[in-house]
């Protein structure tokens, strides 16, 4: 997922050209106070006219208990994102009041359920409470940690090693797969170090991320090299797929590839190596 | 509709700033002023749709100086939509 700032044209119409799964246009954090409007009308027609080519959208709005949060909604929900992305999410209570903005927008439209929601956490209640948030919504698709904002409310900063987020990914890792929605890890800001980039990527997808936040096309290539499954990954993970389908057939629950006992979660786990696999471009249908 | 002087957008690559201002006294209609590297090309173009952004919006007199940096049709019609509602000091896009 690419941030993008929202009150910057230029970046906005590229975006799409370097590939990202999907792009993120911020009203937040990135725009001044004395802006905020002209990057929602900004946003709004960029949303309509311009074509990103199947990449997902979302819009990081400004929070409701501001003056810009509600006409944000308004703006982007009109435009047909498919995301909006939460900031500062505490309680499942601001998810709820989000949806109910959502959908009094929609219905006014026409199009009921359309727009699903992200919540990004950004603070020590947010994560105690990340359970709670992943689950506040059928529109919720997934929660993201923001770590900036994380830290602070720590009263610590952020370390290469990330020791002070672990608890954070964690528990937001934990939460999002208990809720059956997706998990999004934060941004790492500092573009002239690319290898520990790559090791805080790999870090993240040891814990079961399923995406990473980025701030430059630069970061999207080692994203992906780090998410695509290896050749051998895929052969293992096609030969268990087959060898459990094959003893299915005969009505047996486990069986052995390679001499090693494969049940239910080794199955699961294959199928996911598959799945990224696939969404990575390495793998067709027409190969299984 | 009244307007007061207003600007929207910046002179980065890709954007277009528009300035909105009253229309001079004892003149009616929308006056245009343009400055952009690709005039001779789409200077036409880039100026009807300040018009029609404008007109779309309900405001028919007004002084328009925009300077282009290569704006997209949406950027250009965002700007301007912008400065308009900076100029009436309402929400006249919805």
């Amino acid at each position: 997922m690419m941030f993008v700032p929202g009150n910057n044209p230029g970046m906005m119409a590229d975006a799409h050209i370097y590939g990202p799964d999907s792009i993120m246009l911020d009203l937040e954090d990135s725009v001044t106070m004395a802006e905020k409007d002209a990057a929602r009308i900004l946003v709004y027609n960029a949303l309509k006219s311009i074509d990103y080519g199947g990449v997902e959208m979302v819009v990081r709005i400004n929070p409701l208990s501001t003056p810009y949060g509600k006409k944000d909604v308004e703006a982007v929900v009109k435009a047909g994102v498919d995301v909006i992305r939460m900031p500062k999410t505490e309680t499942a209570e601001e998810v709820k009041e989000l949806e109910a903005e959502i959908l009094k927008v929609e219905k006014e439209i026409g199009c009921e359920g359309r727009t699903k929601i992200m919540a990004a956490i950004e603070s020590a209640l947010g994560v105690v409470n990340a359970y709670a948030i992943a689950t506040a919504s059928p529109r919720m698709m997934g929660i993201a940690l923001g770590a900036e904002d994380y830290s602070a409310n720590l009263k610590t900063n952020r370390t290469p090693g990330g020791a002070e987020l672990l608890l954070a990914r964690e528990s937001i890792v934990v939460a999002a797969r208990a809720a059956g929605i997706c998990c999004f890890d934060t941004v790492y800001s500092n573009l002239d170090d690319m290898e520990s980039f790559r090791k805080e990527v790999e870090l993240i997808k040891t814990l079961g991320f399923d995406g990473k936040s980025i701030i430059n096309p630069r970061q999207i290539e080692i994203v992906n090299e780090v998410f695509t499954p290896s050749p051998k990954e895929i052969e293992k993970a096609m030969k268990i797929v087959a060898a459990i389908k094959e003893a299915q057939a005969k009505g047996s629950g486990v069986i052995s590839v390679n001499g090693k006992m494969v049940d239910r979660p080794v199955v699961l786990r294959a199928e996911r190596t598959i799945a990224l696999a696939e969404a990575a471009g390495v793998l067709s249908k027409e190969d299984l | 509709m009244e307007l007061k002087e207003a600007i929207a957008g910046t002179l980065e690559s890709g954007d277009i700033m528009v300035r909105i201002g009253p229309a001079q006294s004892g003149r009616t209609g929308l006056s245009i002023e343009l400055d952009s590297s690709v005039a001779a090309q789409f200077g036409r173009q880039i100026k009807e749709l300040i018009a029609s952004t404008l007109e779309d919006l309900d405001i028919h007199n007004a002084t328009v100086s925009a300077t282009d940096k290569g704006a997209l049709d949406c950027t250009i019609r965002a700007r301007v939509t912008a400065a308009a509602v900076r100029a009436t000091g309402k929400d006249v896009w919805k």
